[in-house]
């Protein structure tokens, strides 16, 4: 039992003192507390009174028969203190802030009802950092609570943010102060979500949108993702997990969009495909497990950083771009558009959407050309006036608007995997698992399931992944050859899509799990539910794409991968600028060894080992080789690779290192 | 620098690691050996770091920063420090830190000579107010400085410094 404010409070195994002062009904502010995190005690504005000792709550266990005052003067002052010393340090332009109106800060403040600041404004000179597709840092606004640090370590396991320097100069962002764009970050919006303030927010393409809606000679098309129809009504005020699917359609033809065509239909598509790859590989033997590919960010993570998994990555392009490949490709030659360019944007939960549009296989046939997120949609609906709650409930276009429950499920952790096993069911013809449709075995919440599928016969073992630390401790697993998969649906985001980096923000713990829930119940009132027997991929596969799998459905639908360099940086010098002893007549040769993770765990160090004993005893070669260490060559999967005069190498080898050098030198 | 150094450099890095067993929890000793070698953390050289000890650079970066004793510049061979805690303060190390620096063609802002012999850093106390104002040449302590006498000490070991210059060029 514990006193607080009076309030007897039976203890129930709780961690800490916030937890117990929440059951008495009293909500403490904090920045720097977030259930899913670990606990760092630094904002300290929880302090509250504890048997006559401050002590900031979330960091104290509750001990049996304490005393917790939480609204003492005292208390008061000190919260109100914090406070006013984080307003002077922070960048005050809420009017044109990003989150002006979901800041923690501005809420908090308003709450202790703060009427002036008494210390002096700092002054905000940091440059904002808008390098990345995905997110924009501003460091003027940052308040130092580390939330986005140990989400990115923490649950993403990337490590990308992380305090730097100290004192008043001490700050939070990537390595070497280098721009989000030239490190590791896999965009996927995490950070953002759990920022109080406006110092990570994601980059905002509404403007980019409003002046393709206004160009006369565009024709403007929308797609809408599954875990955007369960979160939207979220900024409206409608309550979380509230299904605003209709409202949708109507509010973005209002907005000027000539069609709306269906996320999900496009992950029908998806579904199909990747199954008729897993049976391939079941034929082949493999390579398994076949991971999917329909999250951005987890791709971007696996090309950084386990690059051997490239193969085993499905081919299959994301929901968002096979349908704006569709669009593109087949749509806009079939219907006349009088010469109007067919602008594609896609409405969607993820902040690594707006990278993935951007990524190299993408650079030509430019499938999507923009992406909103959740949020700054509600933004776009806000801004032109639209009344949301009182719209009439419209439909969706065809021939990309009829859709299965199987597809909608790609909005939640589990609802790819699903969707492949109902695909499977059908096309493998097991009737009981087609009349029973619900996969149970792989829902859930937890970071990592598994499960154990017979379908006609074959036994498929499936793991389901959602958060990237997750991931890698899988991938790990797997390396080690511990866990063996058929199928494993990774998805970066915690929750899946519907937790997506680009959803609304909320201080609810709560909103994840009701806009799953509610993306279930819809599967589950749905008439169609197997992917297969969506009407319009068959339609779509009779008109445009002959079988899944077949060589349009490869030009059309399929993408590849690449190794990603992590951070960009100079090569290490080994030889020194001795290019005076150069004899005449000879060309200096350029050796640059990639010592990136992958190459260096294959022992580039030992390559380089090698090469400067052999320049060391051969007087000749001083000042001709310019020998250096470098950092990935994007070309980690073909052994330990090295640039000689700008032509990448691959496959090198203590032995076969001098060889190389040698062909090279003849050869300048 | 020359290749043999450099390599050395490189090599010796490598063998830091090796000593420290390539633990990420002896990430602070592993950059003072680093230091001790190139006498400052080059970006690259942490980013090898981070991969070797396989951890995120932004942790390396976030260690680099921390403590006071790591520099991300290139330092000279030499380091001055001029104690400018309050005792060494009120007694006028502002001062003798001007002439050492005038004494050394640093400009303001500047800390390093550009022929990379000397740096000039000011620091917050050594702990002997005694003999203040307080003035470290390397390993060794000089205390009750002027500018006058700060004068002298400079002139000697830049003659001195010319002196071992020209026999390593014998
Ligand atoms: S977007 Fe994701 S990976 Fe990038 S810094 Fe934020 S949490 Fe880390
Ligand atoms: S960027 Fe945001 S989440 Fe990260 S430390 Fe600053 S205020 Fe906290």
């Amino acid at each position: 039992m514990i006193t607080v404010d009076g309030v007897q409070v039976k203890l129930d195994g709780e961690k800490n003192l916030l937890e117990v002062i929440s059951k008495a009904g009293i909500n403490l502010p904090t920045f720097c507390y977030l259930s899913e995190l670990s606990v760092y005690g630094a904002c300290r504005m929880c302090m509250v009174d504890a048997d006559g000792h401050l002590v900031p709550a979330c960091s104290t266990p509750p001990v049996d028969g304490m005393n917790i005052k939480t609204n003492t003067d005292r208390i008061r002052k000190i919260r109100r203190t914090i406070i006013e010393l984080l307003l002077a340090n922070h960048d005050r332009e809420c009017t044109s802030c990003e989150r002006n109106g979901s800041c923690k800060l501005q809420a908090i403040a308003y709450q202790l009802g703060i009427d002036k600041v008494r210390f002096p404004q700092a002054t905000m000179e940091s440059p904002v950092d808008a390098s990345s597709p995905s997110i924009v840092r501003n460091p003027n606004k940052c308040i130092l609570c580390g939330d986005c640090v140990r989400m990115c370590r923490e649950v993403q396991g990337m490590g990308v943010l992380d305090f730097q320097f100290r004192g008043s100069k001490a700050a939070v962002g990537p390595a070497f102060c280098k721009p989000l764009a030239e490190v590791d970050c896999t965009n996927c919006g995490q950070c953002v979500q759990v920022c109080p303030t406006g110092a990570l927010s994601v980059k905002n393409d509404v403007p980019e949108v409003w002046a393709v809606l206004s160009e006369p000679d565009t024709f403007p098309v929308i797609q809408v993702a599954p875990a955007v129809r369960v979160a939207l009504g979220e900024a409206f005020g409608l309550g979380k997990g509230k299904e605003v699917t209709g409202k949708i359609a109507a509010a973005l033809r209002r907005l000027g969009f000539k069609r709306v065509f269906d996320t999900v239909f496009s992950a029908d598509l998806t579904a199909v495909e990747e199954t008729h790859e897993l049976l391939g590989r079941l034929k082949d033997g493999g390579p398994f497990p076949l991971f999917t590919s329909c999250c951005p960010a987890w791709v971007k993570m696996l090309e950084m950083h386990y690059r051997e998994y490239l193969g085993n990555l499905s081919s299959c392009m994301s929901p968002q771009q096979m349908l704006g490949s569709l669009i593109k490709n087949c749509l806009c030659e079939d219907v006349s558009r009088e010469g109007k360019k067919v602008v594609v944007v896609s409405a969607m939960p993820c902040t690594a959407k707006k990278f993935e549009i951007r990524r190299a296989q993408f650079e030509e046939s430019k499938p999507v050309d923009l992406v909103l997120t959740t949020s700054e949609l509600a933004r776009m609906i806000k801004e032109a006036g639209i009344d949301f709650e009182a719209l009439e409930e419209a439909e969706f276009d065809e021939p990309f608007g009829t859709i299965t429950g199987g597809g909608l499920l790609f909005g939640a952790t589990g609802g790819v995997a699903e969707a492949v096993l109902r695909t499977a069911a059908v096309m493998l013809a097991d009737e009981d698992a087609m009349k029973k449709i619900v996969f149970d075995e792989v829902r859930g919440l937890e970071g990592i399931r598994e499960a154990e599928v017979t379908l006609a016969g074959n036994k498929l073992k499936v793991c389901i992944v959602n958060g990237l630390g997750n991931a890698r401790k899988l991938l790990e697993q797997i390396k080690r050859g511990e866990k063996h998969y058929h199928v494993v649906e990774v998805m970066a985001c915690p929750g899946g899509c519907a937790g997506g980096g680009g959803q609304p923000i909320s201080q609810d713990p709560c909103v994840k799990k009701a806009r799953i829930s509610k993306i279930i119940g819809i599967d589950s009132a749905m008439k169609l539910r197997l992917p297969p027997e969506n009407p319009a991929v068959k339609e779509t596969y009779r008109r445009w794409l002959g079988e899944p799998g077949s060589q349009r459905a490869h030009e059309c639908l399929h993408t590849w991968y690449g190794p990603r360099k992590r951070i960009a940086g100079e090569s290490i010098a080994i030889t020194g600028d001795e290019t005076a002893k150069l004899s005449k007549g000879l060309k200096p040769v350029d050796v640059e060894v990639c010592v990136g993770t992958g190459c260096y765990l294959k022992g580039s160090y030992d390559v380089l080992k090698k090469l400067m004993e052999n320049v060391n005893s051969n007087p000749d070669l001083v000042g001709r080789v310019n020998l250096k260490a470098t950092f990935c060559l994007e070309h980690c999967d073909q052994g330990v690779s090295a640039r000689i005069n700008g032509k990448i190498v691959v496959g090198i080898t203590p032995e076969n290192v001098l060889e190389v050098l040698g062909k090279a030198l003849k050869e300048a | 620098m020359t290749t043999e150094e450099v390599q050395r450099k490189f090599t010796k890095l490598n063998e830091i690691l090796d000593k420290h067993e390539h633990k990420p929890s002896n990430l602070v000793a592993i950059l003072q050996d680093v230091q001790a070698e190139y006498r400052y953390l080059p970006e690259e050289v942490m980013s090898y770091i981070a991969t070797d000890l396989q951890i995120p650079a932004s942790t390396v970066f976030g260690v680099a920063t921390f403590y006071a004793q790591f520099s991300l510049r290139p330092k000279g061979k030499t380091i001055i420090r001029v104690c400018n805690g309050t005792a060494c303060h009120v007694r006028g190390s502002q001062n003798v830190r001007y002439a050492i620096m005038q004494k050394l063609g640093l400009k303001e802002g500047q800390d390093t000579t550009d022929d990379m012999q000397f740096t000039v850093e000011t620091v917050s106390c050594l702990g002997a107010c005694g003999l203040a104002p307080v003035v470290m040449i390397g390993d060794e302590v000089y205390g009750q400085t002027t500018p006058e006498t700060m004068q002298v000490i400079m002139d000697q070991l830049l003659a001195k410094g010319r002196k071992s210059d020209d026999q390593d060029h014998q």
